[in-house]
């Protein structure tokens, strides 16, 4: 639980991170000499930022006129000439008064699009495309040198309900949900780069519209599973002491011994816990996203982060708490893409775990019945329990559940 | 197996019912992001 817990701190604190690279004031190895343009940006500017670099604005950021009363030359134009206030525009510094649109319409001029944009066809597509590929590659190897974790002893031929229907339901619900929401997803971020090259754009574009129109409306499904779930479930796996022999065996995946576990073992516990918190926050970044603007999500949870001094364990200074309506939905949108990779990842594994990975493990999830010989080997205190409370009811016996 | 095919299709009634009932309430991209007075008919 430790671990897990450190796992999702580090997680959670890499989109401040992003967020934070994406605000900080950049670190100039020379100030260039700008007395030919009188302040204004030169050629080595205009330059530099085409090849990427970062370079210190805020000559023009900060160049955005004054009042006409203290630049009286300037009296009819406000006391800012045009370059000024479109500068002013472009930092997002101008007094805009919008009658539509609200805040979202008050920004003009937003060039975060463009830091959104690079990075998520770049470090985003590709490193989440790698942790995919990467977890599929090592559950192929991990199958290739272990194999399939099989039964001990015989069957019995004794049976016991290991999921009743409606935890079936919910699990399937919610299963069904995230292969589409996941695919879907994945279609929306590589489809420009992997689908228009070869089948065209117009096959992309109505490829995404589908994708975006499935991914939209299945999202309800996955929340409505996702709280059946916990409700159902979280009791099970509330950590306790056989957690950790399970885990100081491996669980049994390695090697040969079967530590003893209840309902959930250690690994399922880490499955359910990854599902309910990983899956909330992209709930939660996803109902931002289902509804543009409604919901801001980032520039108060920075807020309290930087009140609780968070950043300052990284070593940085603060987190930025004035965000465009715009920039809030880049973010939203990068946190649900970074966690669902995670998500899909941690799910990959559980996928394999409970079909090839397991002999008869995806029997408890389709007809919610094991074999007696199965709940022995994988789950024999949770047996036990399970042949106390049958025999504790009238004319119960720990025979057949069918 | 039924309680797997009862999730999928809770799951494609959801959707759907969703869809229809978030457009009912006036909640499509068409009807929050613009309005008479933007648009050309």
């Amino acid at each position: 639980m430790r671990a897990l817990l450190c796992f999702l701190t580090t997680v959670l604190l890499a989109a401040p991170i992003l967020a934070a690279a994406q605000e900080a004031v950049p670190t100039e190895t020379a100030r260039p000499d700008r007395s030919a343009t009188g302040g204004a940006q030169t050629l080595e500017d205009i330059l530099a930022r085409q090849r990427g670099e970062r370079i210190d604005d805020s000559f023009r950021s900060e160049a955005i006129g004054g009042s006409a009363a203290t630049v009286p030359a300037l009296g009819p134009l406000g006391g800012a000439s045009d370059p000024e206030i479109w500068r002013a525009l472009r930092y997002n510094k101008a007094d805009v008064t919008a009658s539509a649109g609200g805040d979202v319409g008050k920004v003009l001029v937003q060039d975060g699009g463009m830091r959104w944009y690079r990075f998520r066809r770049g470090p985003l597509a590709v490193y989440g495309g790698y942790l995919l590929l990467g977890t599929i590659a090592a559950l192929v190897l991990f199958y290739l040198l272990r194999g399939k974790v099989r039964l001990d002893e015989p069957t019995t031929g004794r049976t016991v309900t290991r999921f009743q229907a409606i935890e079936r339901f919910a699990h399937w619900m919610m299963a069904g949900a995230f292969v589409l929401l996941g695919v879907t997803g994945l279609l929306v971020l590589f489809g420009r780069m992997f689908i228009a090259p070869y089948l065209g754009k117009e096959v992309n574009a109505g490829l995404l519209t589908g994708a975006k129109f499935i991914h939209n409306n299945v999202s309800w499904a996955f929340m409505i599973a996702l709280v059946m779930i916990f409700v159902m479930w979280v009791w099970h796996n509330i950590p306790n002491r056989t957690d950790l022999t399970w885990f100081a065996q491996a669980g049994g995946i390695i090697g040969k011994r079967h530590p003893p576990a209840r309902k959930f073992n250690g690994g399922q516990k880490i499955i359910f816990w990854s599902v309910i918190l990983l899956g909330g926050s992209i709930s939660v970044s996803g109902l931002s996203l289902l509804f543009p603007f409604a919901l801001p999500l980032f520039a108060k949870t920075f807020a309290v982060l930087n009140d609780l001094g968070v950043p300052g364990w990284i070593g940085m200074e603060h987190l930025p708490t004035a965000l465009a309506p715009q920039e809030e939905m880049q973010l939203a949108q990068t946190w649900h893409a970074i966690i669902a990779f995670l998500l899909m990842a941690i799910i990959i594994a559980h996928i394999y775990i409970g079909s090839i990975g397991m002999e008869g493990a995806f029997d408890a999830m389709n007809s919610g019945e094991v074999d007696e010989a199965w709940a022995h080997q994988h789950h024999s205190l949770w047996l036990d329990e399970y042949k106390t409370k049958q025999a504790g009811r009238p004319g119960g016996a720990a025979g057949p559940a069918e | 197996m039924k309680a797997m095919l009862a999730g999928f299709a809770a799951m494609i009634l959801i959707g759907l019912g969703a869809w229809l009932a978030l457009g009912q309430m006036g909640f499509s991209v068409e009807e929050v992001s613009s309005g008479p007075n933007v648009r050309l008919e």
